[in-house]
């Protein structure tokens, strides 16, 4: 019964608080109250107490106050007879446990960084400690669009290595983040993988926090991160911040082994955001509904049936397409690397000629089904070959149109990355592959890629085409006769790209996809503005909307033209406010002074008013540096984002400050005057373009980067001396 | 004792038992001897009666009594709805004058014109203000303690509107009642209305007085008794789960007991708080005794045992027992279900009978009045009065038998918050644990104890078969005290239920009978229904919920006026004993039937305990396959479209 576990959970809620107010005293002793804390590159403080209290821990002493709280939810252990209610006093002793781990991972920091700051594990370091976030936002995308439904926190360690990485692989195929902490007797579930040569980090999904159960923290401090820049929650609003949770962020404890009073505690603290523990041995179980969607402890299930236990319990669905192939299958493994010495072949790359191309058929010229490989195939080269390689697509479908070409062929990089043993970079005609000693032991075959593709093409876009072939070449001639042919396609859908422009068109489309994060969010997609979070333009939404007519993606009629210049229509302006939950009146598409788009949390890059320098700068969420706006991108996101319109702040797409309508009611691209390094590096093709159509003279040496400034008095100063076009353009407000 | 004096009473506790034995030896009478020797009115019981003018009275009874007219001509029907009517209106005038007295006690107290009372609960000041729309913003505690008094106490002038606690209600339940013309206008305006319209010549239609006879009993349901609810808890603290004792082994030999019986916690509360001061306690010891113990009778019992934990001596029926005992030193009373003949029984010993209430003084006893506005001293003078009366103690005899243990404190806020603790705390795991058939209803076991039925049996029997059945039990008033002798009210009480409710009690840590308070505090489970109806899933209205009312021995006018506001709320409500207007088909029908097409609601009538609790599993078993929760329903799981339409 549940009295055993919630007496478990209030005496090691107790120990933990206990034991981290020794800590803080110790750390105030050394350092000083004074002393700064914080989680690095992160914009939210002690997230969890951060979420739940809204109190911004920023000092040692500002820990003393929230153990203060923590000792106000600290119940009694229940008695053995004619004991009180202990349900709400076990979650209580749970929150208090959580905020005291949430401390005492950040002492660790005080003195010097005891994890990895990196995405990805090393030889040397295991342990990744808190994700800062850059990390957050990149990865907070995929549970925003659903690439991934969820996340396992794994504490304890599996009987065996063999079980465990069963275990991981398992959940990697159902596309979760696993998420691991704490350990067993010494022995922790990520060494475990470690010693069988599992690659782990953020790339592959399974993230190592810490090996102390306090490091599971982190989980939570990522979950409760999503509510507040995506779910645009106050801090301090506890009550939307753990229906949030419990309701957008499919989070489940997989409890391995014995389990111990603290771990205790911390299950008993996440059933407050709604996290089910499912457990290996047998301990009670609590199964009546209510706090969690369905129950909230269930325990002896065996290894085999673990995954397929969380998922029901935690109320999950998760579609898997079922791909035949002979490795394992799922967007975990797209972050794989294939090193040199693993490889079995390189395919196209810089050292030998490749492309891919998906193109539109009649219906009588595709065989549905039919992969051909054309050349040499894995099996018959020699380990370390590297082959040319074409991948030639062809489908027919009566809802294709021969605009959804491009989308399509887009896929083709992550359906390859997903299979184990597969890499895949770059698109068009300068991809680079890879297939590694393993997956070609497993018997993969260049045919693979047809069944891949063919499998996840009819999945995923079923409803606009009927018929799938794939071609693969290998042989250098074909190849190279081939690529020409595909060039000639490129350019024609360039140039008919080109003509595509907000003005050329009556409809735009909707993107409310981020709504299952951020409710109050409307992404309007143009011809020439793309989604903020850079991953759907205008086509994009089309063939969406023909894919799922009732969907995310609707077509929006412009209506008639209320500002032209700065691009508001009232067929805009009427859907925002419906699809907003009349939150959101109206909205300019080409101004970010004056009622610009919302934003929902996803956007790549930021677009932020200098006022001084009578000119904007740019950062994208790679940038973890200072800007000169005087804050970092984790910073500025929290204003933008959450569905508010901030006048001076705008999220954007990388791509869309090259387009023609790239804030052209502030002055447009003119007003460009600092961009970090290599986002400029990233552009610098489209922006010399640009620039040259607008009669900009060398724009692109003007624009400032943390090389040249780093405040707003020094970009000034750098303008002066490079003569930027901004300085003599109209106020911007 | 002989044999031939021997006793023969069942259905009641054994401590009870054995003072009731004791009362016969030494040629004490009592409330059991009392009514078997008084035979009910035959005419009165089944509302055959018209006292209303001197034209009669009227007895309408007989084999054609339905065809029979008055002196005046009125019916039969005419005559029983009168008469149930004017009970609802006494039922609303006791409820609505213990509100009365809690709010002005609030004013004072706002004002610091009551010294020793002060607002003790500021959350629950700021929700009441809440539904009361007086704005919070920056108003320090006591100021708003004043408007929040003030608005109150208009409740029961106010002569137009509505009353403002009817917004509690599920908008469904609001509009029917508009639609009915039963929402109340001021809480006096509808007594008054309903003893005008009963007055002879006056309202002649069966129908149109009962509409007016559910406004009054709303005037209580959602006006007095909430007011006082709600008010106590503002000035004395919401209850919180406490342990405690039932029966009378809870008197303790060595110490001056104090006995409080009654209803309003103002004198009691005082008298806990100074029945720890130093000085009292060294007075007491200055006597002679270890110290002074507290311990109730009736629903002051429940209130003080709710707050403090202070034992309870008993029900209604035991408040001439406990004198039995020989050890209570004064029992001192306000308001309520009060029987005069306590005075006739301390005779026999030593024990003091302390009147203090204006409202209801009893000849022969001791009266120092109370004012809220000196009542430390008041209470302390009562205290050294039982003090100083520990000295003529004669032989003692207290039973220590059949005490029990019990967990209590269950208000509407203490459910969500065991359920979900600070963070999480809702309805909503009550609701899943109906909708899934863990729990398969709700009943609630209130009102009185009546000395015409084996007064704890038919509580005891009905719960246990409740329970036994996966149905979670509330009580509250004499039907808590009662229940609770038979060790229902433990937690361990889990292993008599059945496997649902069983598993739910463990998950939670509670009893499968939860205490809700006092008689008042029925306002609670009407407040804990509405709650379950905006959680979601168990449909939109209070009359959808698998929730059942049952009063197993009533008596008193009060359970009347309380069944109706019940009914009138949308539950079946079941009435044990005798119902009083089963000599009038068309009344009978009225209650029976016509009210469920009025409300939703209706009475049943039923005296045995087993098939009440058979009533009460076909109606909730009813209720659940209107809903839809009578089959297992399927998991849901949730792809991102799905949750996209989750709320958060």
């Amino acid at each position: 019964m549940s009295k055993i576990i919630i007496s478990a959970a209030i005496r090691g809620a107790i120990v933990i608080v206990d034991r981290v107010e020794k800590k803080v005293n110790e750390a105030i002793e050394k350092f000083g109250a004074d002393k700064a804390v914080a989680f690095p590159n992160t914009g939210y403080y002690l997230p969890t107490i951060y979420a739940i209290l809204g109190t911004p821990v920023k000092t040692l002493g500002d820990m003393k106050p929230v153990l203060e709280e923590c000792r106000k939810l600290l119940p009694n252990v229940p008695q053995e007879g004619l004991w009180l209610p202990y349900l709400g006093a076990g979650l209580d002793a749970g929150m208090a446990a959580l905020w005291a781990f949430d401390i005492e991972e950040a002492i660790k920091y005080v003195e010097d960084t005891p994890y990895l700051l990196a995405e990805d594990c090393t030889e040397e370091q295991l342990w990744l400690g808190a994700a800062d976030d850059i990390i957050m936002r990149k990865r907070g995308v995929e549970f925003v669009d659903g690439s991934a439904p969820g996340f396992a926190a794994i504490v304890g360690a599996a009987p065996d290595n063999a079980t465990a990485v069963k275990l991981a692989k398992e959940l990697q195929e159902k596309n979760l983040y696993v998420f691991i902490a704490s350990n067993e007797n010494g022995i922790s579930f990520a060494e475990q993988l470690r010693e069988e040569g599992v690659q782990l980090g953020w790339n592959t999904r399974l993230v190592p926090f810490g090996k102390d159960t306090s490091a599971a923290i982190h989980a939570l401090g990522f979950a409760n991160r999503a509510a507040l820049a995506f779910g645009g929650v106050e801090p301090g609003d506890y009550d939307r911040i753990l229906k949030y949770n419990k309701n957008r962020i499919f989070a489940f404890v997989l409890a391995l082994g014995e389990v111990s009073d603290e771990q205790y505690a911390a299950a008993a603290g996440v059933i407050n955001w709604g996290f089910p523990t499912i457990a290996t041995s047998d301990i009670p179980q609590i199964l009546p509904t209510g706090v969690c969607t369905y129950e909230h402890v269930v325990s002896n299930v065996p290894y085999d049936k673990l995954v397929e236990k969380a998922i029901e319990v935690r109320g999950l669905k998760i579609q898997i397409t079922d791909v035949p192939v002979p490795v394992a299958y799922g967007p975990a493994f797209e972050g794989e690397r294939i090193k040199k010495e693993s490889m079995h072949v390189e395919l196209a790359g810089p050292k030998a000629p490749g492309f891919e191309l998906v193109r539109m058929k009649e219906s009588d010229e595709v065989h549905d089904g039919l992969f051909e490989v054309i050349g040499p195939d894995l099996a018959d080269i020699e380990a370390g070959t590297r082959l040319p390689l074409a991948i030639e697509v062809e489908v027919s479908g009566r809802k294709m149109q021969s605009d959804f070409e491009p989308i399509l062929e887009r896929q083709i990089h992550h359906l390859l990355n997903g299979a184990e043993g597969v890499l895949h970079i770059g698109q068009r005609d300068i991809i680079w592959m890879r297939i590694s000693k393993k997956a070609k032991g497993a018997d993969f075959s260049l045919k693979h890629f047809g069944a891949i593709i063919h499998a996840k093409f009819h999945s995923e876009y079923g409803a606009i085409l009927d018929k799938v072939q794939v071609r693969i070449y290998t042989e250098q001639e074909k190849v190279e006769q081939l690529l020409g042919e595909a060039r000639e396609v490129y350019a024609a859908r360039d140039s008919r790209l080109k003509d595509l422009t907000d003005d050329a068109v009556d409809l735009f489309y909707s993107c409310t996809l981020c709504q299952s994060f951020a409710p109050t969010h409307v992404c309007v997609i143009s011809p020439e503005r793309p989604g903020l979070c850079g991953a759907y333009n205008w086509l994009d939404g089309k063939a969406a909307f023909e894919i799922t007519p009732t969907g995310p993606n609707q077509p929006i009629e412009k209506g008639n033209t209320i500002e032209e210049v700065k691009g508001q229509w009232d067929g805009i302006n009427s859907f925002i406010y419906s699809a907003s939950g009349n939150q959101i009146e109206k909205f300019n598409a080409y101004s970010m002074m004056e009622d610009p788009m919302t934003s929902c949390g996803c956007f790549e890059a930021i677009a932020v008013l200098l006022p001084m320098a009578n000119g904007i700068m740019v950062v994208d969420r790679d940038f973890a540096g200072m800007t000169p706006c005087g804050m970092q991108f984790s910073t500025l996101a929290g204003s933008v984002g959450g569905g508010l319109q901030t006048p001076g702040f705008v999220g954007i797409s990388k791509l869309y400050v090259a387009s023609k309508k790239f804030i052209s009611a502030d002055g447009g691209l003119a007003r460009l005057t600092w961009l970090p390094k290599h986002l400029k590096e990233f552009l610098k093709d489209h922006i010399i373009a640009r620039a040259e159509e607008e009669g900009l003279d060398d724009f692109i040496n003007k624009i400032a980067t943390e090389e040249d400034c780093e405040t707003e008095e020094e970009v000034m100063e750098f303008m002066a001396k490079v003569s930027h076009p901004a300085l003599t353009m109209d106020p911007m407000f | 004792m002989s044999d031939e004096n021997k006793v023969d009473i069942t259905g009641i506790d054994k401590a009870s038992i054995e003072m009731i034995q004791k009362a016969a030896d030494e040629g004490v009478e009592l409330v059991f001897d009392r009514a078997k020797k008084i035979k009910p009115c035959p005419i009165g019981a089944v509302g055959q009666c018209c006292k209303n003018c001197m034209m009669g009275p009227c007895r309408l009874a007989g084999k054609d009594a339905e065809e029979k007219h008055g002196v005046c001509g009125a019916t039969l029907g005419v005559i029983a709805a009168r008469n149930l009517a004017r009970m609802i209106a006494s039922g609303t005038a006791c409820h609505g004058d213990h509100g009365r007295d809690i709010a002005f006690t609030l004013l004072a107290a706002a004002k610091g014109e009551a010294p020793g009372y002060e607002i003790k609960d500021e959350k629950k000041l700021h929700e009441v203000a809440g539904w009361l729309e007086i704005p919070t913003e920056g108003k320090e505690k006591n100021e708003l303690g004043i408007e929040v008094a003030n608005a109150c106490i208009s409740m029961f002038s106010s002569q137009t509107g509505e009353l403002p606690f009817i917004k509690r209600a599920p908008k469904k339940r609001q509009e029917l009642w508009r639609e009915r013309g039963v929402i109340p206008r001021g809480i006096d305006r509808e007594v008054v209305e309903m003893m005008n319209r009963t007055h002879i010549g006056m309202d002649q239609d069966v129908e149109n007085i009962m509409l007016q006879g559910f406004r009054c009993a709303l005037a209580n349901g959602w006006g007095g008794s909430m007011v006082a609810t709600e008010l106590q808890d503002v000035l004395f603290g919401t209850p919180k789960p406490i342990r405690g004792k039932v029966n009378l082994g809870v008197l303790k030999e060595d110490y001056v007991n104090i006995v409080l019986h009654g209803h309003e916690p103002t004198l009691s509360e005082m008298i806990a708080a100074m029945s720890q001061d130093p000085e009292i306690i060294a007075y007491a010891k200055s006597k002679g005794a270890e110290g002074i113990n507290l311990s109730g009778i009736c629903c002051t019992a429940n209130e003080v045992l709710m707050r403090h934990g202070i034992p309870t001596a008993g029900n209604f029926l035991q408040q001439e027992l406990a004198i039995l005992t020989g050890a209570v030193e004064a029992m001192v009373v306000d308001v309520q279900c009060i029987m005069s003949y306590i005075v006739d029984v301390s005779k026999n010993y030593h024990t003091k009978i302390i009147t203090t209430s204006r409202k209801a003084k009893i000849t022969g006893a001791d009266y120092v009045e109370f004012d809220e506005h000196n009542a430390v001293e008041s209470a302390k003078g009562i205290i050294r009065e039982a003090i100083d009366n520990f000295a003529n103690r004669g032989k003692v005899q207290i039973p220590d038998i059949d005490t029990h243990d019990m967990v209590v404190g269950f208000t509407d806020e203490t459910i969500a918050y065991m359920l979900g603790g600070t963070y999480r705390g809702s309805y909503r795991p009550l609701n899943d644990a109906i909708i899934s058939g863990r729990i398969r209803g709700i009943v609630g076991i209130v009102g009185c104890n009546n000395p015409k039925v084996a007064t704890d049996d038919v509580h005891t029997l009905l719960a246990k078969e409740l329970i036994k059945n996966d149905v979670l039990v509330v009580v509250s008033g004499c039907s808590g005290s009662t229940i609770a002798k038979s060790g229902l009210l433990v937690p361990e009480a889990k292993d008599m239920a059945g496997p649902g409710l069983r598993e739910i009690c463990e998950t939670v840590g509670i009893p499968p009978v939860l205490h809700v308070g006092s008689c008042v505090d029925n306002t609670r489970i009407l407040i804990a229904c509405t709650h379950m109806v905006k959680e979601g899933g168990l449909g939109d209205d209070i009359s959808d919920l698998p929730v059942v009312g049952v009063a197993p021995g009533w008596m008193s006018e009060k359970a009347i006026s309380i069944g109706h506001f019940t009914v009138a709320s949308g539950l079946l409500t079941i009435f044990g004993v005798s119902f009083p207007v089963t000599g009038s088909k068309e009344m009978s029908d009225m209650v029976f039937n016509k009210y469920a097409e009025m409300f939703g609601g209706k009475f049943a009538f039923e005296p045995d305990p087993l098939k009440m609790a058979e009533l009460c599993l076909d109606h909730i078993d009813e209720k659940r396959k209107a809903l839809g929760i009578d089959t297992k329903t399927e998991r849901v799981l949730y792809d991102m479209e799905k949750r996209r339409d989750l709320q958060f």
